[in-house]
């Protein structure tokens, strides 16, 4: 049933193809912090409609799945002459669904603030980019950081619904190890171990770092 | 774009989403059940059945549901053992966010004060009796808000079953992209609009039951 030497063959096949997996993950979540700040700088803004149309993407975004988000990207858009490879249009799709979710998370953080530190900046008169950039966000950001490494793991962990569209990371290695050899058991059993093995180590430094952000 | 054109493909998908809504409220059924058992079971006073639900919901968590569903429905027939893509579906999904919500039931119960479940012992009441008549009623409206989440999470991990096979709505506008893939914008346009119309009530439902469940107690 469970063959070794099988699974010593195929493991540098599919260790091979975490590069993509990491790489997917650090890009998406680069385009997730930068577009959560905006989502959330959006739901502030005094325009009504401003704040609204921000609100109505985020429910929308949050409410729809992932994968027929990454099938609209990466296949439906080319009708309207929009084309991406996989790994632009997997990365793409990761980093905008996750921008809704870190857009709450930074809102929890700036709504922490207390409204003191906003009057003593117009008081200082402050300008409100510098009000943003050196008293609301410097404190809003350091609590919600653990958060935010949290969201990095759920974002590892989602990696492989990039298969689903030929973006060859852990999943999809393994699927093409499995339907060229008929042996399935091995392959996902070891991505299943892989990502158990990375995840566990990442969130282990997540914990050592925040002890280490907490001290500051 | 022609908008008869589009109209029609909105019977074929609503199929899938029929077989969606049913999926999920299987799973939500499963995922429900685990959430408590392993939940009760991760506060037993006994060390191994501590380790070996802590086990569980570690391993669901830090593995993706995509691998877990593929484990189950690829490499388990290898082992002798085959199932049908709903069953591989509702049994990954079930664990996968039972998991999740076992850690949801255990920190709601342990935020009821302490104070309360002395009160119940000095009471004289039975371990069931102060469970179900102080501590659970209590902890239930803490679950609610990470419940609903978790409930349209499952909605949305339920379109991962079109990967195996299950003729789920993504499922149906995978297909309908094949026969005609000249209107592939306006079929998953249409589709994130059906999952909308499937999910948001299901947080709006959320929210106003949590605004009802908490009256008088916050």
């Amino acid at each position: 049933m469970w063959s070794w030497s099988f699974t010593w063959e195929i493991l540098p096949q599919i260790a091979a193809a975490i590069q993509t997996t990491i790489l997917a993950t650090i890009a998406g979540f680069a385009i997730a912090l930068i577009g959560g700040l905006l989502l959330a700088f959006g739901r502030r803004v005094k325009q009504k409609w401003l704040s609204f149309l921000s609100a109505c993407i985020v429910e929308f975004i949050r409410s729809t799945p992932l994968l027929v988000q990454l099938y609209f990207i990466f296949y439906g858009l080319p009708a309207i002459g929009i084309s991406l490879g996989p790994f632009a249009a997997g990365v793409l799709g990761l980093g905008i669904h996750y921008s809704a979710y870190l857009s709450e998370v930074y809102r929890s953080g700036i709504d922490a603030i207390p409204k003191g530190q906003w009057e003593a900046a117009k008081a200082l008169n402050f300008s409100r980019a510098k009000t943003w950039s050196r008293v609301i966000l410097p404190q809003a950001i350091r609590p919600i950081v653990p958060v935010l490494g949290n969201y990095l793991l759920v974002m590892f962990k989602e990696t492989p619904i990039l298969s689903a569209i030929t973006l060859v990371e852990m999943l999809l290695a393994a699927k093409m190890i499995g339907s060229a050899s008929f042996r399935y058991l091995e392959a996902f059993t070891l991505v299943g171990i892989l990502f158990l093995v990375l995840s566990y180590a990442s969130s282990l430094l997540i914990r050592r770092l925040e002890i280490k952000w907490g001290r500051l | 774009m022609n908008m008869s054109e589009t109209m029609q493909l909105i019977p074929f998908l609503l199929k899938g989403a029929a077989t969606t809504l049913q999926v999920t409220a299987l799973s939500v059924l499963v995922a429900f059940t685990v959430s408590f058992a392993a939940g009760f079971c991760r506060l037993s006073k006994w060390f191994w059945v501590r380790g070996i639900i802590s086990a569980y919901v570690e391993i669901f968590r830090g593995t993706s549901l995509l691998v877990q569903m593929f484990w189950l429905f690829f490499a388990l027939p290898l082992l002798g053992i085959e199932l049908s893509p709903i069953l591989a579906g509702v049994i990954a999904l079930g664990l996968n966010y039972g998991a999740y919500g076992s850690e949801v039931v255990r920190s709601a119960i342990l935020a009821v004060p302490k104070g309360q479940m002395e009160a119940s012992i000095a009471l004289n009441m039975s371990p069931w009796q102060r469970m179900r008549r102080i501590i659970l009623p209590q902890a239930t409206v803490m679950m609610l808000p990470s419940f609903g989440n978790l409930m349209v999470e499952l909605l949305k991990g339920t379109s991962l079953l079109s990967l195996i096979t299950l003729a789920d709505l993504t499922f149906q506008g995978m297909l309908l992209r094949t026969f005609d893939s000249s209107r592939t914008f306006q079929i998953f346009g249409l589709m994130l609009v059906m999952y909308f119309l499937m999910a948001y009530p299901l947080t709006l439902a959320m929210r106003w039951l949590e605004r009802r469940a908490s009256i008088g107690r916050v």
